[in-house]
């Protein structure tokens, strides 16, 4: 358990680093990179919590096509690759004392709720056969609409994006 | 390993994804900070998981996660289109629909 809280602590830093980066950064290729680092993290975290299949799927998903689509999207929007000074707004004290209270009273409601319950070790990985079960049986209906927010999705995006 | 652990992180990327969609100007960036929020969610449905020890949070994550496929094609397909209408992605120049 030691070995594990460990990983937890080094990934969670790696992953407050690169979010703060992407938040923060004044390149858009750079944040880019650095939202590469939160998702292979919290990939990572899923490892730890059991959940093999999420993680693999958020590889193949965000790393894999979601960073691509936004690098497509820096690019043809031809955004300065050497960096702009006016990426954030001017009045980002605001955003900043937002961002703070937030977190500050979601931090003290979980501490407040949860203390210091422990979370039960898990018994190896959670088996994909159990995830799809409840996917393709309990889930069917919601996974149906998926697919067709899915459909929808891509349509709209072409719609939207071809030039006529 | 604590629950809090998991859930203090998300709650601190959901905060940075916040600050992220208030303060930044360019539209593709803020996107970007959306999914950090996502990715927020996502750690705390799996998180409640393992500790309730069913299946539902890794369903509800994987459905997240193919929901965040499709926003992020459709939000950059518009943010092309403003692109290509007014050479800027700027989000404060973007006031032709204020009152």
């Amino acid at each position: 358990m030691v070995a594990q809280n460990i990983a937890f602590g080094v990934i969670a830093a790696v992953m407050a680093v690169g979010a703060v980066r992407v938040v923060t950064t004044r390149n858009v290729f750079h944040a880019a990179l650095w939202l590469v680092l939160v998702l292979a993290g919290a990939a990572a975290q899923y490892i730890l919590l059991a959940a093999e299949f999420v993680a693999v799927t958020q590889i193949l998903v965000y790393v894999g096509a979601v960073v691509v689509l936004f690098l497509f999207g820096t690019m043809l929007t031809r955004a300065r690759i050497g960096g702009e000074s006016e990426l954030s707004s001017r009045h980002w004290s605001m955003g900043l004392l937002t961002a703070l209270l937030l977190a500050g009273t979601l931090a003290g409601v979980l501490i407040g709720t949860f203390h210091a319950e422990k979370l039960p070790t898990p018994a190896g990985s959670t088996p994909t056969q159990v995830v799809s079960d409840s996917i393709f049986s309990t889930y069917l209906i919601p996974f149906w609409l998926l697919s067709i927010v899915l459909l929808a999705a891509l349509v709209g995006a072409i719609v939207l994006a071809r030039r006529d | 390993m604590l629950v809090n652990e998991f859930l203090l992180l998300g709650a601190f990327l959901f905060s940075t994804g916040v600050y992220g969609v208030l303060v930044r100007r360019n539209a593709v960036l803020v996107l970007m900070s959306v999914e950090l929020i996502l990715n927020a969610v996502n750690i705390n449905l799996v998180a409640f998981a393992l500790r309730d020890g069913g299946v539902e949070g890794q369903v509800f994550a994987l459905f997240v996660i193919a929901v965040a496929a499709a926003e992020v094609g459709v939000g950059l397909a518009l943010v092309l289109l403003i692109y290509r209408n007014r050479r800027s992605i700027a989000l404060d120049e973007l006031s032709q629909m204020k009152g």
